[in-house]
């Protein structure tokens, strides 16, 4: 050590550049996320116009389209940020279990027996209760069956060691086929004929509206989700342990750590999100519980929440970066002539570069500050 | 052709039959998942290659009229998708399970894309090989009009068994299944191998998706494939990555699968959805019945990520 003390370079480094080297290594830090994700969708975006060019058509105008149908006017940003809506409590269901290592994908599953459990909730209330409690017990109904459904997931993985990604999987399956026995059988409205649904919720009973937008509440809970996700994971001693349990189980076994409560506590916190925005659809959007309630909620969350790199804050912007891409895909089925599933293809392009971007995390030195002296 | 008098007979061979009729995209889904998993690599993308494999056999089958050709297609566009999953999948740090699942929602949206002009004409279909000749009974001719793909199928899980066994390319590819070091010890190229594993995986899942576009229940739609894909890759898991295994739990698959389509026909409708479910929950309960918290899985590749 006193050796070290006494070379010239070691003390030059130490200590002239000390109050600005610490901001300096915080935003190398936090750039290299952001730089990378952004490259990373600059290389989807152009393998997805090489595709269209393939076809034929101009990515320019497609792109025109996309910013015009998602983003271009209020009106289609408030189109935007209603979709942004589930898909922010979807990404959740993701991006939680995420941060304990686990790989879950069937947030689909929650998403369709929440709305049908808020339904069911509603059917003997709406009508003579008062509309906020009666709102809160659907929540509170979807809040639980998501959480069941996809702490299930969880509780499997920790106590039997089944697989989580496939086990969530089928269970999302099973969702669907109870909601359809649902829907067809004992919830069944006889008033709807060709697409059965569950009796319509009275229209004063509905999730209104932001004050001044056209927007339901259902972004704000989605927010005020994220918000408290990021809160739970980033300051309590319960987020500490679950990322120390994310990165090193054994570790956090040793320190006598509860894995298991860990893991199926925020597995099924994770799938409560998730089925609230099931409740969002039937008491916002459907007004009642039916096959519209799969619309693929869940598969996208899949995506917002990895692009967002699980951080539950950048999942805000993401979602609602991606409610534009849905939104604007009407816009383009009509003026381009494309498939609807053209919003699919890029979601996919766009999902698969930025997976295989994350082998670029620690190669760029700039972005390592632990490698700078070397170089400087 | 009124109750022509097997009554609740009606049902086992009602299974059987469907379970012959379901089972054969599970089977080459489940042996091409067998194949990439025992090189230690896993692809939950097959899903989206079924679909894929689906579309373009249908596809070709529609322009060319003949459904083998479609079947040819469809396996070089499924070994495309392998080949791309295996690519990305060797850089370090780039998770294989969410690749897969990137590949799936790509793979179906593609599919969606392309197929979307395919709805409507009619394919010729695959052939079937009527196996039930000697009865005069329509139901049990009907439950032995076996597919061609189906007996390849079986045909392909014997010959994967002994391969796995007593060929050179097979104990390859169990060595680097079992551990990377070992194989580059031994002078084999890890990521080569499991390149060629995951896209000759991903052909075979493709004819999966062939024969459902073309023989059972036999049209190009968006909502051709229910997860079997996916399924599939549970099934590998309770087949303890033995091909012989794969096709007996496909065919358990398929007559699971069959169980509604089996009981309405007799006049149970009661809980006609939750029929539905019975594969997927099948799946599920056989899962958990043979997975183990504290151990991994007897006969899994060492090198597999899924089941650490």
């Amino acid at each position: 050590m006193t050796v070290q003390a006494n070379d010239p370079a070691i003390s030059v480094v130490s200590e002239k550049p000390a109050s600005l080297r610490p901001i300096l290594e915080w935003m190398a830090r936090r750039a290299e996320p952001i730089a990378i994700g952004l490259a990373a969708i600059l290389i989807g975006l152009a393998l997805f116009s090489l595709f269209i060019l393939a076809i034929g058509k101009s990515p320019a105008v497609l792109f025109q389209l996309m910013y015009t149908g998602g983003f271009g006017s209020w009106f289609s940003m408030q189109n935007s940020l209603s979709r942004a809506a589930p898909l922010l409590l979807t990404a959740l269901c993701v991006a939680l279990p995420a941060r304990l290592g686990l790989v879950i994908i069937g947030g689909e599953g929650a998403v369709v027996l929440g709305g049908v459990a808020a339904a069911a909730m509603a059917m003997p209330l709406a009508g003579f209760a008062p509309v906020f409690p009666t709102l809160i017990l659907m929540g509170l109904a979807a809040m639980v069956i998501g959480g069941i459904w996809i702490g299930l997931a969880g509780f499997l993985r920790h106590y039997r060691g089944v697989n989580e990604t496939i086990s969530s999987l089928l269970l999302s399956y099973i969702a669907i086929a109870l909601m359809n026995q649902f829907v067809e059988g004992p919830l069944r409205d006889p008033a709807s004929l060709n697409k059965p649904s569950t009796r319509p919720l009275p229209a004063d009973y509905m999730l209104g509206n932001i004050p001044g937008m056209d927007v339901h509440w259902g972004l704000l809970i989605g927010i005020i989700a994220c918000i408290l996700s990021w809160v739970l994971i980033e300051v309590t001693s319960f987020g500490f342990a679950a990322r120390i349990a994310g990165g090193n189980v054994r570790a956090a076994q040793i320190q006598g750590l509860p894995v298991g409560k860990l893991i199926a506590g925020f597995t099924a916190i994770a799938g409560s999100f998730a089925g609230l925005a099931g409740m969002i659809e039937v008491a916002a959007v459907q007004g009642s519980a039916n096959a519209s309630l799969a619309a693929g909620y869940g598969y996208t969350g899949i995506l917002v929440a990895f692009l967002a790199r699980h951080n539950p804050l950048a999942i805000i912007p993401v979602a609602i970066l991606l409610g534009g891409i849905d939104a604007s895909g009407g816009l383009i089925q009509r003026r381009m002539g494309l498939p609807d599933a053209t919003v699919l293809v890029l979601q996919g392009t766009l999902f698969i570069v930025i997976l295989f971007c994350e082998t670029f995390y620690g190669r760029f030195r700039i972005f390592n500050p632990d490698l700078w002296k070397r170089s400087l | 052709m009124e109750e022509t008098g097997i009554g609740i007979w009606g049902v086992p061979l009602a299974i059987l039959a469907g379970a012959i009729r379901v089972s054969t995209p599970f089977i080459f889904v489940s042996l091409g998942e067998t194949i990439t998993e025992r090189s230690g690599r896993i692809n939950l993308g097959l899903e989206g290659t079924l679909v894929f494999g689906a579309m373009t056999a249908y596809a070709v089958a529609v322009m060319t009229n003949s459904p083998w050709l479609g079947v040819l297609a469809a396996m070089a566009t499924g070994a495309v998708f392998g080949l791309v999953h295996g690519w990305i999948c060797k850089w370090p740090k780039v998770n294989d399970i969410a690749i897969g699942i990137a590949m799936m929602q790509f793979g179906l949206g593609l599919a969606f894309f392309l197929g979307k002009s395919f709805i409507q004409p009619a394919a010729p279909h695959l052939p079937a090989i009527p196996l039930g000749f000697w009865s005069s009974m329509p139901q049990i001719q009907a439950a032995l009009n076996i597919n061609a793909l189906f007996i390849l199928g079986a045909a392909l899980a014997f010959v994967l068994w002994w391969a796995f066994r007593n060929t050179r390319v097979g104990l390859i590819l169990r060595v680097v299944g079992d551990s990377t070091d070992a194989a580059r010890a031994m002078g084999i190229d890890p990521d080569r191998v499991r390149l060629l594993a995951t896209a000759v995986g991903g052909s075979l899942a493709a004819v999966g998706g062939a024969y459902l576009s073309l023989y059972y229940p036999g049209s190009w739609n968006e909502g051709i494939s229910s997860g079997q894909g996916l399924m599939a890759v549970a099934l590998v898991i309770f087949a303890r990555w033995n091909p012989i295994g794969c096709f007996l739990a496909a065919l358990l698959f398929g007559g699971a699968g069959a169980l509604g389509p089996a009981l309405q026909s007799v006049g149970v409708t009661q809980g006609y959805y939750l029929f539905y479910a019975a594969p997927y929950m099948l799946t599920l309960i056989i899962m958990i019945a043979t997975s183990s918290p504290t151990r991994s899985l007897a006969g899994a590749p060492g090198a597999l990520s899924l089941t650490k």
